[in-house]
């Protein structure tokens, strides 16, 4: 017999056993995006059709670098948190959904580290 | 139903919750729409611009090749969609931020703020590429 009254249950992490946790990882990493846009579309205007040596001089200065960095983490965050809820929505096949949640995962991790190595690449070795 | 399937009874109708083609739209409810579609298109927008990195990391030739793609007709179109999108879904994120402090749930301010976030989102995307199009750039 359940002696457990259900707020009981619902205390803590609740029934889905991650609280709030999805919610504010969202909320947090919109913010962080939010700050950073203006940066990077600067950046966009500045290297966007810009020759080769202009655009990698832009790159490899370590303020944008870190701050492109920032941007491409709390980016791929939160893109994986958004497409985790869509595919949530519409896909309802159990077996689909798992490998989707997992490609969904893949994806951010690839794209995510693929930008910020190239990030970096264009700015190691270039004196402060 | 489960149940009724087994014990070999007719499988009732039921209701289904109404979906999306019931309600008369409204501007909330298209933005809400618009704002689900511009995060799924920028999700994937992602791969041009890790594309684009890589490339500028790889060397002049391999950036000159992604820079002719985004130069074309087709790479421009792509970008100004992109820039839609991207400040679209800003300006929806910024409306969330505000719902979520639990202002503005007004009926009047969730009108007002939907229509912002449209205008907004045209207005900057034009203005920026007049900047692009006029300005340094190119």
């Amino acid at each position: 017999m359940a002696m457990r009254t259900p707020l009981k249950n619902v205390r803590r992490l609740g029934s889905a056993k991650d609280g709030t946790e999805h919610f504010w990882r969202q909320r947090l990493t919109s913010v962080a995006l939010l700050l950073l846009l203006p940066f990077v579309i600067w950046i966009a205007l500045k290297t966007g059709g810009a020759d080769y040596e202009t655009a990698v001089a832009t790159l490899g200065n370590p303020i944008v670098s870190i701050l492109l960095a920032l941007f491409i983490l709390a980016g791929v965050v939160h893109m994986r948190l958004g497409m985790q809820v869509i595919i949530e929505d519409y896909v309802h096949t159990e077996g689909t959904k798992i490998a989707l949640l997992m490609l969904n995962t893949f994806f951010a991790a690839i794209i995510g580290l693929a930008s910020i190595y190239a990030v970096l690449k264009l700015s190691f070795g270039v004196a402060f | 139903m489960a149940e009724a399937k087994a014990r070999g009874l007719p499988r009732t109708e039921r209701p289904l919750s109404p979906h999306l083609q019931i309600y008369t739209m409204t501007i909330s409810m298209l933005m809400s729409i618009v704002h689900r579609i511009t995060g799924a298109a920028l999700y994937f927008g992602t791969l041009l611009l890790a594309w684009w990195l890589l490339a500028a990391a790889m060397g002049p030739e391999q950036f000159a090749t992604a820079n002719w793609f985004f130069g074309s007709i087709i790479g421009r179109l792509i970008l100004f969609g992109y820039t839609w999108a991207l400040i679209h879904h800003a300006l929806g994120g910024i409306r969330h931020l505000i719902w979520d402090t639990g202002r503005g749930f007004d009926l009047k301010t969730v009108d007002t703020l939907s229509w912002s976030t449209i205008i907004g989102s045209v207005t900057l995307t034009i203005l920026l590429w007049a900047v692009i199009l006029l300005g340094g750039g190119q």
